[in-house]
């Protein structure tokens, strides 16, 4: 665990970069989040945080790409365009929340 | 007379009927159905392409598995109605019922990727997790003269986790065997970044992988599959060609559950992770694959849930508290080839690491080790299913709650789940 600066304010992140208290989080640390991975947040990469978010207070747990699809109306073709390379990882650490563990 | 009406006669519903024939009082009239005769021991498929098992030894009966207390209903079922509290079969009658169990598993769903059902499929690329399916693969590896043997797990969870590693490592033992294994290129396409979902087993199985020569891409979300160019493609658009392709399809539950507006988006059911309790309803229970329960879909799991679910349907039947808890414990043996096993022991807390199974210090079986034994083991688990298994017999100095004593637990394990 460390503390980091970001967009003004002090968070603690743990050893893969995901913050580790969400009380931390505000869209300036989200976009901070985002800028270092080579993002830049549109209304579309809004749309998928903020489905995130509301599912996380559901269910407890990052959706997979499946409930993305299936419940977030967001296609699989277009969460690779917005967070390339690993959509899931990407947004679940932009968004603030835990890397999402697959079941086993 | 009261009704208990169990869905599904495979490992879990078998077990359930079986304990509750034992356990219920007499005003209780059981009831379980499901839609085909045949008992299929789902571990043996794994063993089938590469000739360890025939088709002999993973059917039989699934009568003869039954309790004669209980009447059994051969039918495919429709519809579930949690607020009349009746299942429609597929002919159209109906079943009421006053406490329902589901047990219908999941199966796999390969038209969920695109392009995977193309004309490859059941020439080229093959699953392992259906009868048909093996039997197809046995076919395949028997003609096989070399070339790209491609292994991919479309998506999470699938049952059995380990099971598409234990077809690589038995891949790479079978054409050592055979003298085909300097022409075959073994290659793991997994979504995972690593060979299993949980650190410590993953690093000591990624390290075999490696050893053994298996190339892993991981990873790797597969978009579809292109059948005139014999490759699968990622989502992020790497292409991996195949002359033989293993695949793992989506898992999802029976579609009796989407049809029943039961499940979640892959038709698992929500169910209370202590009491097996459908999140649904107070008279529903849910038990083995058909959960959306975060352990392995297997049969050791539906065993011991079947222990905690026994317990609690008793109490739930007198109107009484239910006090047993499942802890998520499993307990898998993995094949590695060459006659050798790992042993994995594992809840929803704490990830499988290394030490000794059941007694501390002296095992006989290792955990998170490759030994003879463990293989041995493996093989132990067919008469096991058969013989004690299916009715629910306790297994001899294995608990339902997973035991700390024997596992050396580092420190960062501990904690993260
Ligand atoms: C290749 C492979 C290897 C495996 N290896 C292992 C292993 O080594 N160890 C281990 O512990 N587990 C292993 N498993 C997993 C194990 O087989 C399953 O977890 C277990 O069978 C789950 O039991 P279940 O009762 O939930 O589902 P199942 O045993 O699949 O039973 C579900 C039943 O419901 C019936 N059904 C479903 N829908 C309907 C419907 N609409 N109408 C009528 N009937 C219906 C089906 O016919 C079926 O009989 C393996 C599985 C596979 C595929």
């Amino acid at each position: 665990m460390a503390t980091k600066e970001l967009a003004g304010s002090s968070v603690e992140v743990n050893e893969e970069g995901y913050l580790t208290d969400r009380t931390q989080w505000n869209e300036a640390v989200a976009a901070a989040l985002a800028t270092e991975e080579g993002i830049e947040l549109s209304d579309e990469h809004w749309k998928v945080l903020k489905f995130i978010e509301s599912d996380f207070a559901e269910k407890q747990a990052v959706p997979g790409m499946r409930r993305l699809n299936k419940v977030g109306g967001i296609p699989t073709k277009d969460l690779y365009r917005l967070f390339p390379g690993g959509p899931i990882k990407k947004a679940a650490r932009i968004a603030g929340f835990p890397k999402p563990a697959s079941c086993v | 007379m009261k009704k208990l009406l169990i869905l599904g006669a495979g490992t879990a519903g078998t077990i359930m009927a079986n304990t509750m024939s034992r356990k219920a009082g007499k005003d209780w009239e059981i009831t379980i159905v499901d839609q085909s005769e045949v008992h299929y021991y789902q571990p043996g498929y794994l063993f089938m392409p590469f000739g360890v098992y025939t088709e002999k030894d993973v059917q039989k009966p699934r009568k003869k598995f039954l309790p004669s207390r209980a009447t059994y209903r051969q039918s495919g079922i429709e519809q579930i109605c949690p607020e009349d509290n009746k299942v429609i079969l597929a002919g159209g009658e109906e079943l009421g019922y006053d406490i329902l169990i589901v047990g219908t598993g999941c199966r796999i769903a390969p038209e969920e990727i695109d392009g995977l059902t193309g004309s490859d499929w059941g020439k080229r690329s093959h699953d392992f997790y259906t009868f048909e399916g093996a039997r197809k693969l046995t076919a395949a590896m028997k003609d096989w003269q070399g070339g790209r043997l491609v292994i991919n797990i479309a998506e999470m969870p699938i049952k059995c986790p380990v099971a598409p590693l234990e077809f690589a490592f038995l891949a790479d033992w079978y054409l050592t065997q055979r003298g085909l294994r300097e022409k075959t290129e073994i290659v793991y396409t997994t979504p995972l970044s690593g060979a299993f979902t949980k650190p410590v087993a993953s690093a000591i199985l990624n390290h075999l992988l490696e050893e053994k020569g298996i190339i892993v891409e991981q990873d790797f979300a597969i978009g579809s599959v292109d059948n005139e160019g014999h490759k699968i493609v990622s989502w992020d658009e790497r292409e991996v060609p195949y002359d033989l392709l293993v695949s793992v399809p989506t898992n999802m539950g029976d579609r009796l559950i989407e049809r029943s507006n039961m499940g979640d988006e892959l038709n698992f059911i929500p169910t209370n992770r202590d009491t097996l309790q459908a999140k649904a309803k107070e008279n529903i229970f849910v038990i083995g694959d058909a959960t959306d329960l975060p352990t392995s879909k297997a049969g050791s799991v539906a065993h011991f849930e079947a222990e905690v679910l026994t317990e609690n349907i008793l109490s739930y039947m007198k109107g009484e508290e239910m006090e047993e808890r499942f802890d998520g414990h499993a307990n898998c043996f993995i094949e590695s080839g060459f006659g050798k096993g790992f042993l994995l022991d594992f809840n929803y807390e704490q990830e499988p690491v290394p030490g000794h199974f059941p007694f501390p210090h002296v095992g006989p079986f290792g955990l998170l080790s490759q030994t003879r034994l463990n293989h041995l083991g493996k093989l132990a688990f067919k008469y096991v299913y058969w013989h004690m298994l299916l009715k629910g017999y306790p297994i001899p100095f294995v608990d339902h709650r997973m035991s700390y004593l024997g596992k050396k637990i580092p420190n960062k394990a501990k904690a993260s789940a």
